[in-house]
């Protein structure tokens, strides 16, 4: 076999310089080597891994970097992971773990198509940010969802979606991990984050208009109008009435009821109660309770 | 050879829209008295006024009903005479609802408050020290009726280490279909003139500059026949290109002088004020005839409108009852704007007050008023060689639209000035200014938070 010189040359000469750069590299990594915890490595593949910010840090390995560094665990959570997660990481890292009580997204507005009609009609870039901006409502509520779906956009775990009938967001509670990207998303703040509740039941206020009852009434049917029944029905004192609105406190609601029962207008919503006679039937969603 | 002079403009970018001046020929009619005002106490730029009067108080017309809160803030006064029946939050321009004054009238005619001269006569001598003229204007509750409301008494207080050089009036008006300030300067000539020197002693300077677009021509040289016996006064042809009429243009067209941009920004910064011809007659009245701003020039307009007119209207009227006054409201309408076309914003009720910022009313049919189906950026650009300003709006409309505020601010958001040419132009079109104004809020937001912190 004849191989030219240059061929050869060519061979020896890229490789000796592949070695002496590979020996140098070697030398400078060792020089500048990163220290890192390696349990930082090992608390960050406990995390769900979502990046999806709700722990108020930039990503989960900031996230875990925090937690390492932390001295108790008390104000760090990861609301996706949960209870599990931050118990698992509690164990790892030698620290007690608080139970919390676990969190979802509630949308706080009832009125659909059919029960808060329209008054005018907007005809601009179809995002909610850019409507509650320039306009406030194509509806009389000032109050009310825009329906065109900022939550929906920003949910990194595809929890919520637009129904097309109601023109209203619905929560997916098996899906829904609190993170609170649509709370902060929706400039009307509607969504909050409430109390899971014992079997996902829980009972809020779906209303945020604090116009005068009357008004609130006129620009749709299912408006809370101050009337403050719930309040005097209310026997663990759970109910806040403020600028003519209802809210329920979630810390201290029992779940007794007795506040669904009096709404004139139905703008108290219960999830996920047995109804009766189909008392096994409890795994209906939000919003078809509501109807 | 000789060089032919060109006449003046802005130097870069602008749009040249249909000009629609259907209510040019028509003379400014009273309206007739509204049974109703609802005056809402924050039309203007700053701190809300705080009302006066109480439930059931009977007023008189030109009696104050609301005081300022403070220097940057302005006076409202009673429209009609009647009874103060509410006060309460009531819708206006914006879609919310604010708090406003309803006045019942009572009577079929005004009963005025004593001070107010109503004699038609012409005063033309000026008696009042700068100061007095200042405090005047404050007590008579007059903004800048071009649209932006900022209160005229605080234009006229040169801060300390500035000064002013140029008092330049605004008398382009640029806008589509309006026509309010082309019918003032035609039908009330000697009153602006003696409004633009009261103007200049206030500040105490020599030089007035009175703008307007070239398609006014009888108004440039019924102007400026009314001027020849005073050497300060000088009116010059714009040309016909929007928006002429904006007030970093103007500055530019007329002294060629750059007003800088933001956080700065104020006309004060390139020596010079600006004035709405508008602004200059309510200076006249309220100087001269003690007559608070209680009333202005109102264009009602549209293609389909029976008859679209210029109306002197009292502030607080609701708009439905301007719009009966012209015919009543077309079956085909589609749109209400507040404003021109370009920068006008749509309303949301017919009922909803008129406020002392509102110079136009535009009924668009509904055929032209819905939008067209929003297609994808070609990136043709022709967004940018419109922008008066210089800037990038299919980039900072992008930036805006997936939330990278601060990529924004450094492509110099905050500078755009909402002349909405980049939105008129878009062949796709884009809602490039609805983005745009979106992400203006929030960098402004942004940034109050930081400067806070």
């Amino acid at each position: 076999m004849n191989i030219s010189p240059f061929i050869i040359y060519t061979i020896l000469a890229l490789s000796s310089v592949g070695i002496l750069a590979a020996v140098i590299l070697y030398f400078i990594a060792q020089r500048f080597k990163v220290e890192d915890d390696p349990k930082i490595d090992k608390i960050e593949e406990l995390l769900p891994l979502a990046n999806c910010g709700a722990c108020g840090y930039p990503g989960c390995r900031a996230f875990a970097e925090a937690l390492v560094k932390a001295d108790d665990l008390n104000n760090l959570f990861c609301p996706v992971g949960g209870n599990d997660c931050m118990a698992a990481v509690a164990k790892a890292l030698g620290h007690e773990h608080e139970k919390k009580e676990p969190l979802i997204a509630v949308v706080r507005c009832a009125g659909s198509h059919q029960k808060r009609p329209k008054t005018s009609q907007y005809d601009s870039a179809k995002t909610c940010a850019i409507q509650n901006y320039t306009y406030g409502s194509d509806t009389d509520c000032a109050y009310g969802c825009l329906g065109h779906g900022d939550c929906v956009t920003v949910c990194a775990f595809d929890a919520i979606q637009m129904d097309p009938q109601t023109g209203l967001p619905v929560v997916d509670e098996d899906k829904c991990t609190a993170c609170g990207a649509c709370v902060n998303a929706c400039p009307k703040n509607i969504i909050e984050l409430r109390k899971k509740g014992p079997k996902n039941r829980r009972i809020y206020v779906c209303c945020i208009n604090e116009e005068k009852g009357a008004l609130a009434r006129k620009a749709c049917q299912v408006a809370c109008i101050g009337c403050g029944r719930c309040v005097k029905e209310c026997p663990f004192d759970a109910i806040i009435l403020k600028n003519n609105l209802a809210y329920i406190d979630f810390t201290k609601c029992k779940l007794c009821r007795k506040c669904v029962a009096v709404c004139p207008t139905q703008a108290i919503i219960e999830c996920n109660f047995p109804k009766p006679n189909e008392a096994k039937n409890n795994s209906i969603s939000n919003h078809t309770t509501v109807q | 050879m000789k060089k032919t002079k060109q006449i003046k403009s802005f130097p870069q970018g602008g749009v040249h829209p249909p000009d629609f001046k259907l209510t040019d020929q028509k003379q400014i009619e009273n309206m007739p008295l509204p049974e109703k005002v609802a005056i809402h106490i924050s039309q203007h730029i700053g701190k809300p006024a705080n009302p006066i009067v109480k439930v059931g108080d009977k007023v008189k017309t030109g009696q104050l009903i609301a005081k300022g809160d403070g220097f940057i803030s302005t006076n409202y006064h009673a429209s009609i005479t009647g009874t103060v029946q509410k006060i309460e939050d009531v819708l206006d321009q914006t879609g919310y609802k604010n708090k406003a004054v309803i006045i019942k009238r009572e009577g079929t005619t005004d009963d005025w408050i004593p001070e107010v001269d109503l004699t038609p006569a012409i005063i033309k001598d000026i008696t009042y020290s700068s100061e007095e003229i200042r405090s005047k204007i404050y007590e008579a509750g007059i903004i800048g009726l071009g649209g932006a409301g900022f209160p005229s008494h605080v234009k006229l207080s040169v801060p300390d280490g500035k000064k002013i050089e140029f008092l330049l009036i605004n008398g382009v008006e640029c806008e589509p279909y309006l026509t309010s300030d082309y019918r003032l300067m035609l039908e009330k000539i000697e009153q602006l003139i003696v409004g633009i020197q009261i103007i200049l002693k206030a500040l105490d300077i020599n030089r007035a500059i009175i703008g307007i677009e070239a398609n006014k021509m009888d108004a440039i040289l019924k102007l400026k026949e009314g001027a020849k016996d005073i050497p300060q006064i000088d009116v010059v042809a714009l040309r016909v290109q929007y928006p002429q009429g904006g007030e970093r243009q103007l500055v530019k067209a007329l002294i060629n002088r750059e007003i800088p941009p933001p956080p700065k920004g104020l006309p004060i910064d390139a020596g010079c004020a600006v004035f709405n011809v508008g602004t200059v007659y309510a200076i006249y009245e309220a100087i001269q005839k003690n007559k608070p701003l209680i009333e202005r020039i109102v264009t009602l307009t549209g293609q389909s409108l029976k008859n679209p007119s210029n109306f002197l209207v009292r502030i607080g009227t609701p708009i439905k009852d301007v719009i009966d006054q012209a015919g009543g409201l077309p079956d085909d309408s589609g749109k209400i704007l507040s404003g021109g076309p370009m920068m006008g914003k749509a309303l949301a009720k017919i009922e909803i007050p008129l406020a002392k910022t509102i110079g136009g009313l535009v009924i668009i049919p509904e055929s032209q008023a819905t939008r067209n189906e929003v297609l994808e950026c070609i990136r043709c650009g022709k967004c940018v060689s419109v922008c008066p300003l210089g800037l990038e709006p299919y980039l900072i409309m992008a930036l805006s639209q997936k939330g990278a505020f601060d990529r924004a601010e450094q492509e110099k958001i905050l500078n755009c000035c909402e002349c909405a040419c980049c939105s008129y132009i878009c062949p796709s079109n884009r809602p490039l200014l609805d983005y745009i104004r979106l992400g203006k809020t929030v960098v402004n937001q942004i940034k109050r938070t930081r400067d806070t912190k």
